[in-house]
C-alpha cells in the first residue's frame, strides 16, 4: 500500500507537487493522468526516492520514506520496480544483461538460472532470441518493453510504470496493457501507471487520478472519471482544445487566442 | 565594491563549492571502495580501457620531451664544457617533475573527457536514476572502478613514459652530442635516487584521483542533453588541467621545502 499525504516539491520557480495526496491499496493499479509535463514523472521519483520531497509524507507498506537513509531505502527499492519512460537501458550491456541486472548484481545465482530467469521475463512481454542485441539495435517499443522485463524479473511486489505506451504502436501498447493487468491479477502487484493515454487508462485502471496543477483533483473508479462532470476531466479525456486546462495559455498549437 | 570585485569574489565563491563538491565526491569514493562486495573486475576493466590506448601517446610525448630537455640543456652546457651533466638533468628533470604532470595531462585530456561524457550520458537517458532505483549506489558502480583503474594505471603509464623520456635523451646525447653509451647510463643512474622516482609517483596518484573526480563528478552532474553532455566534457579537462598544474606546484612544495626531498 502506497499513501502519500501533502506532498510538496518545488523544481525551479515551479511548485509541481502542491499539498499532493494520494492512496494506492495493495494489489490495485491505480492510473495517474495528466498532461504532459506537469509533474506526474516527479510524483513516481519521489516515490522511489530518486528525488526528496521538500515537505508531506509518503509511507510504503506502513513505513515513512521521507526520512529513510539511503541504506535502508535501497532495501525498500529492492522491492519496487520501475519502468522508466524511455527504458533507462544500460547501453553498454546488452539485453540479457540489462534484463538480468539485478539477479547479477545481487544475488549469488549460476549462470544457467539467471539466464532461465532473463529468458522468461523476455518471454513474458513477447520477446524471443534478443539477449544478445544491444539496447542501440532495438526500436523504441522494443527498448520499452526490455525495461519492462528487467523489473518483472526482479520480481518486485510495487511496479511504477511511466508513460509505458507511449512511442510504441497500437498491438505493442495492448500488450504492455495486458500484461500490466496479468501482473495485478496473477501476483497481486501494486502499480502506478502515469500515463495520458486514456485507452490504456481505461483498460489497465483500478481507479483513475486527475493530476492537474500540482494535486489530485479527483480520484475514483475508471466509470467514475469518465462520466464525471468536472470540466478539467472533461476536457482532458475528451481531448479539447479549448477549456480550463488551456485557459491560461495564449497560444494553443500556433493559434493565438 | 566595483563590478570587478565582486566577479572576483563570485568566482572564488565558486570554485572553493566545487571543491567541497569534489571532496565530498572524494570521500564517497574512498568509503565506496572499502565497502563490500568488491568488484574488482570492474576496476580491471576500467585500467584495461585507461593503459594500452593512452601508451602509445604518453610514449610518444615522453619520447619527444626527452629530447628536448637534451637539446635545450645542451645549448646551454656545451658553453660550459659541462654536456656529461645532460644526463643527469634529464633524469631527474623527467621522472620528478615533467613525465607526471604531461602524462596526467595526456590522461585527463583522453580518459578524464571520456569518463565525463560517459556517465554524462548515462545521467541524461536516465540510466544513472535506473541504477539508483535499482538500489546500486551509483558512486560506488560508476565511479570507484574508474577511480581505481586510474590511480593503478597513471603510476604504470608514467613509469614506462620515464624510461622512454630517458631514451629519448639518451638519442640525442649519444648520437648528436657524442656521450658515450657507457657514460650516458653511469651519469643517468648517479643522478637518479629512489626519492626521485618517489616524489613522481606520489604526485600521479594525487593526479589520478583528481581526474577520475573531476571527470566523474562532471559526468554525474551533467544538465540538458548532448549540450550539457558536451560542456561537461569542455569543462571536465579544463578543470583537471587547473587542479592538476595547481596540486603539482602543491606537492613540490611540500616536498622540496617541508620534506626536503
Amino acid at each position: 500500500m502506497i499513501e502519500i499525504r501533502n506532498l510538496y516539491k518545488v523544481l525551479g520557480p515551479k511548485m509541481v507537487l502542491n499539498n499532493l495526496s494520494l492512496t494506492v491499496k495493495r494489489g490495485e493499479t491505480k492510473v495517474v493522468i495528466g498532461r504532459s509535463g506537469v509533474g506526474k514523472t516527479v510524483l513516481l521519483r519521489n516515490i522511489v526516492g530518486l528525488v526528496r520531497p521538500d515537505s508531506g509524507s509518503i509511507k510504503i507498506n506502513g513505513v515513512e520514506v521521507t526520512d529513510l537513509n539511503e541504506k535502508d531505502y535501497n532495501r525498500l527499492r529492492m522491492e519496487i520496480g520501475m519502468v522508466f519512460q524511455g527504458g533507462a537501458l544500460f547501453d553498454s550491456m546488452n539485453v540479457g544483461d540489462n534484463v538480468g541486472f539485478v539477479l547479477n548484481e545481487f544475488m549469488n545465482l549460476d549462470r544457467k538460472t539467471v539466464n532461465d530467469r532473463v529468458r522468461d521475463s523476455l518471454g513474458l512481454v513477447g520477446l524471443k532470441d534478443v539477449e544478445h542485441m544491444m539496447p542501440s539495435q532495438l526500436s523504441g517499443g522494443m527498448r520499452k518493453r526490455v525495461s519492462l522485463a528487467r523489473v518483472l524479473c526482479m520480481e518486485p511486489h510495487i511496479i511504477l510504470y511511466d508513460e509505458p505506451t507511449t512511442g510504441v504502436d497500437p498491438i505493442t501498447a495492448s500488450a504492455i496493457n495486458n500484461l500490466i493487468v496479468e501482473m495485478r491479477n496473477k501476483l497481486k502487484v501494486t502499480s502506478i501507471v502515469v500515463t495520458h493515454d486514456m485507452n490504456s487508462a481505461y483498460q489497465v485502471a483500478d481507479s483513475i487520478a486527475m493530476f492537474y496543477k500540482g494535486q489530485i483533483i479527483a480520484d475514483g473508479r475508471p466509470e467514475e472519471i469518465k462520466n464525471s462532470k468536472h470540466p478539467v476531466i472533461q476536457q482532458f479525456i475528451h481531448g479539447e482544445v479549448q477549456g480550463p486546462i488551456t485557459e491560461d495559455e495564449s497560444l494553443i498549437f500556433g493559434h493565438v487566442k | 565594491m566595483t563590478a570587478w570585485s565582486i566577479r572576483t569574489g563570485d568566482l572564488i565563491n565558486q570554485w572553493i563549492r566545487y571543491l567541497g563538491q569534489l571532496t565530498i565526491l572524494w570521500a564517497q569514493t574512498m568509503a565506496a571502495a572499502v565497502t563490500p562486495p568488491f568488484k574488482w573486475d570492474r576496476s580491471l576493466i576500467q585500467a584495461q580501457r585507461i593503459g594500452p590506448g593512452t601508451f602509445v601517446i604518453s610514449a610518444l610525448v615522453g619520447f619527444f620531451v626527452g629530447m628536448i630537455i637534451a637539446l635545450q640543456m645542451a645549448y646551454q652546457m656545451v658553453q660550459l664544457s659541462a654536456e656529461l651533466y645532460i644526463p643527469n638533468v634529464i633524469a631527474v628533470s623527467l621522472t620528478r617533475e615533467l613525465t607526471p604532470v604531461l602524462t596526467a595531462l595526456i590522461v585527463a585530456g583522453r580518459i578524464g573527457a571520456g569518463i565525463a561524457a560517459e556517465i554524462g550520458s548515462m545521467a541524461v537517458t536516465e540510466q544513472v536514476d535506473a541504477l539508483k532505483a535499482f538500489a546500486v549506489n551509483p558512486v560506488k558502480y560508476l565511479v570507484v572502478p574508474r577511480f581505481m583503474g586510474l590511480i593503478i594505471m597513471l603510476p604504470v603509464l608514467t613509469m614506462l613514459s620515464d624510461l622512454i623520456g630517458i631514451w629519448g635523451g639518451y638519442v640525442i646525447c649519444v648520437f648528436k652530442l657524442h656521450i658515450s653509451h657507457e657514460m650516458f647510463w653511469k651519469m643517468t643512474f648517479h643522478a637518479l635516487a629512489m626519492k626521485d622516482i618517489i616524489t613522481g609517483l606520489v604526485k600521479t596518484f594525487v593526479f589520478g584521483m583528481i581526474i577520475a573526480i573531476v571527470g566523474c563528478h562532471q559526468g554525474l552532474n551533467v544538465k540538458g542533453g548532448a549540450d550539457g553532455v558536451g560542456k561537461a566534457t569542455t569543462t571536465a579537462v579544463v578543470r583537471s588541467f587547473i587542479l592538476i598544474v595547481m596540486t603539482d606546484c602543491f606537492i613540490t612544495f611540500i616536498f622540496y621545502f617541508l620534506l626536503n626531498i
